[in-house]
């Protein structure tokens, strides 16, 4: 029973919300509308499950002092003072928002802005124009990279315009980009709904994780 | 900013302190960048659990199931029909509670039930929408009357050409050789010129985050050169 | 031997320290930010098409304009939702906004507030920020039934029923349009939930990296205008005639593009000298 009724959850559930779709009547709308409403609902614990293994990872380092516990204690002494703040005195209070505008919002920036270093360095290192298939990619990268900013228009200005870069960047990305990322759209459509049907017919399972099921 | 306050230029400069702790770590990993990494997945875990208590927990559990079980001792009303609510308030929450049955071997199989619905919902509503959207109206895309100018229809025939081969070369069940392997040979081109454009926008993109956070720290310089100037 | 062979100058090249390339684009990116500049931005049709569209809406229209993006991304969001933000204050219309990615939701909050400011625009009569709710795929759902559903509350925890704007604005049929700001592969749901079931004219506003995939839809018409990244940021703000953080940066942009594609034809050129050299001993 411990595998069957899930199986049952999902099957009835998910042939219940494909034929909603094709059923406009107002019993219909109204039960969807409240199982997406208990779908959040559950989505808000499942997130809160996120922050409670953090703190189990981070517990455990602490407790058998494994390499960098120091730091540890730094995230579980942030978490619960950030946790605090936030749940006692409200997501307005100053000092709420000013560790976010001052504490996680510029540290989060910069790590996303070391990629700009990282891309750099890989645009360096590893594009090589080795085979017919990696040089197209190669040109067609630097035609978008020089052709989308100002200085595409400038250097090809003096060029017929079907030549200028930035006409030939519109045309890269309008006609093979468009057919190549049409390919790959039309592919995942169709994964999808193999896949949806799957897990609603009880065919894919490993969701009942890696005991099988028992 | 003109005439800032003490506490807005220590802040700034907490946030200065941060940025460049991070960026330290491009010479190579240090402990101020472990401390500044650490602390921040500790604010980030602490901002989602308050945001996630007032915004929502409260918003669409806390507060109806409170609402449902004062209409049902309030008179007047059908208590079967407030029974009923009180039950779509509870059901919701007993699943989501079922969650956290994972961390207890002996129940976890309990936080399937969740998972099951969550999938059912999901998978559910996608089916239909995905295929309607990304395969449907993408294929209905494809057929192009061939009109307009030389250049448009040039443009189009690569889009339709494009398109189906992109398509051969992901078909593994027949091997690509012959036609299907010349299709497959003109796909991988144009499956190519499709990520070479989307790196050259990648680049654009790494490269606008880097300047934001430059123009974060001439800001801060900015602010402190004017606080040390009033 | 080959094991014995001298590093050529194409060789220590190629081997470089990778700190070097940081440090040359650092300055390379830096710079610029100090030089006072102006490069000309053009402007493509789908980007017009959103200006377009939103310039023909008469005032007092309702638009919706759910933003995604989190300070990992705000560098190049932030001036695109600023300048679409001006846009519509300045022809007096009405905006709805939520924000689905938990990490922005304070940010999308104070944005939308910092212009509502400029224009001297009132909150619950001339906007409205819902705020934010898990699972956005379902939430998006939901949304097309009834805003009050995902929403009973704004993000201020006020009754949406309340608000002076919210009377009579139900759900997505209720707003001209949507001009979805997202950082992730979320405009996918956008696509496929709010058009793909509901119909909503839809235009997205993505990141350079994201850019690329929805082409596709605008050219199958299930979007009807795309901004990519801080490029198309310039280019809203060049339509509305406020330039700002997105028209300077395009000049950053121009010259570290051009160090960069330096960076790949020396790449090229050392490792193909270096093949060469190596075959011939």
């Amino acid at each position: 029973m411990r595998r069957e009724i899930p199986l049952v959850i999902v099957f009835l559930f998910g042939l219940f919300m494909i034929v909603q779709f094709f059923i406009p009547h107002r019993s219909f709308a109204f039960l969807y509308q409240e199982f997406n409403n208990w779908t959040i609902i559950i989505g808000i614990f499942t997130m809160v499950i996120g922050v409670g293994s953090l703190i189990t990872v981070h517990y455990s380092k602490i407790r058998f002092k494994k390499p960098g516990w120091g730091y540890s204690i730094v995230t579980i002494v942030s978490l619960c003072g950030m946790s605090l703040i936030g749940l006692i005195g409200g997501t307005e209070n100053e000092l709420f928002l000013n560790l976010y505008r001052y504490g996680l919002s510029p540290v989060t920036s910069t790590m996303f802005s070391l990629l700009a270093y990282f891309i750099a360095s890989a645009a360096y290192r590893a594009f090589r124009a080795r085979t017919v298939v990696a040089t197209l990619l190669l040109i067609s990268a630097v035609v978008v990279m020089l052709g989308r900013v100002p200085i595409g228009q400038i250097i090809t200005a003096w060029l017929p315009e079907w030549l200028q870069l930035q006409n030939i960047a519109d045309f890269l990305l309008q006609t093979p980009n468009v057919a190549a990322k049409r390919a790959i759209y039309i592919g995942v459509g169709l994964g999808v709904a193999a896949v949806s049907l799957k897990i609603i017919l009880g065919i894919e399972r490993t969701w009942l994780g890696g005991d099988g099921g028992k | 900013m003109e005439n800032p306050g003490i506490g807005i230029v220590l802040w700034y400069t907490l946030a200065a302190y941060l940025t460049l702790s991070i960026f330290s770590f491009l010479y190579k990993d240090n402990p101020f960048y472990r401390l500044a990494e650490h602390l921040i997945v500790g604010i980030s875990a602490g901002y989602w659990i308050a945001i996630l208590y007032h915004t929502s927990l409260k918003d669409l559990w806390l507060q109806p199931l409170a609402a449902n079980f004062m209409a049902l001792f309030a008179p007047g009303g059908s208590p079967l029909l407030e029974i009923g609510l009180i039950m779509t308030s509870i059901v919701p929450g007993l699943l989501g509670i079922m969650m956290f049955s994972r961390f207890f071997s002996t129940i976890s199989w309990l936080s399937r039930w969740p998972i099951a619905f969550y999938l059912a919902i999901t998978a559910g509503v996608a089916l239909p929408l995905y295929l309607q959207s990304f395969t449907i109206r993408q294929m209905q895309a494809c057929m192009i009357g061939l009109a307009g100018s030389p250049w448009e229809i040039f443009g189009d025939v690569i889009i339709i050409a494009g398109t189906i081969c992109g398509l051969a070369y992901f078909y593994f069940s027949l091997e690509h050789k012959g036609v299907i392997g010349g299709l497959a040979k003109f796909g991988i081109w144009i499956l190519m010129i499709g990520f070479g454009s989307t790196f050259g926008y990648t680049v654009m993109s790494r490269i606008s985050l880097l300047i934001g956070r430059f123009d974060f720290l001439i800001e801060w310089y900015e602010i402190v050169i004017n606080y040390a100037k009033s | 031997m080959a094991g014995n062979v001298e590093m050529g100058f194409w060789d220590k090249l190629m081997a470089i320290d990778r700190r070097w390339i940081y440090l040359t684009i650092g300055i390379v990116v830096f710079i610029p930010i100090l030089l006072d500049m102006t490069l000309p931005v053009y402007v493509t049709a789908e980007v017009k098409a959103v200006y377009d569209r939103i310039d023909a809406l008469p005032q007092g229209t309702v638009v919706m304009i759910p933003c995604e993006y989190d300070p990992a991304t705000m560098a190049e969001l932030r001036p695109m939702a600023h300048a679409l933000f001006r846009h519509c204050f300045a022809k007096d219309l009405k905006i709805v906004s939520c924000a689905l990615q938990i990490e922005g939701v304070t940010l999308v909050k104070d944005d939308l507030a910092l212009i509502a400011a400029e224009y001297g625009k009132t909150y619950g009569v001339d906007y409205v920020y819902f705020g934010y709710k898990p699972f956005p795929a379902i939430v998006i759902l939901n949304m097309g039934e009834n805003f009050r559903k995902p929403f009973p509350r704004d993000y201020y925890g006020t009754e949406l029923d309340s608000l002076p704007m919210m009377k009579g604005v139900v759900n997505y049929s209720s707003c001209a349009l949507l001009v979805n700001i997202n950082a992730t592969s979320g405009a996918d749901y956008w696509i496929n939930y709010a058009n793909g079931r509901y119909k909503a004219p839809l235009a997205l506003g993505v990141t350079a990296v994201s850019a690329t995939d929805y082409y596709t839809f605008l050219a199958s018409g299930q979007i009807f205008g795309l901004m990519g990244g801080l490029k198309g940021a310039a280019e809203y703000e060049k339509l509305i005639n406020h330039n700002a953080a997105a028209t300077k940066a395009m000049n950053v942009q121009s010259i570290a593009h051009s160090v960069i594609v330096v960076f790949i034809l020396i790449g090229n050129i050392a490792y193909f000298a270096s093949r060469k050299r190596k075959k011939a001993i």
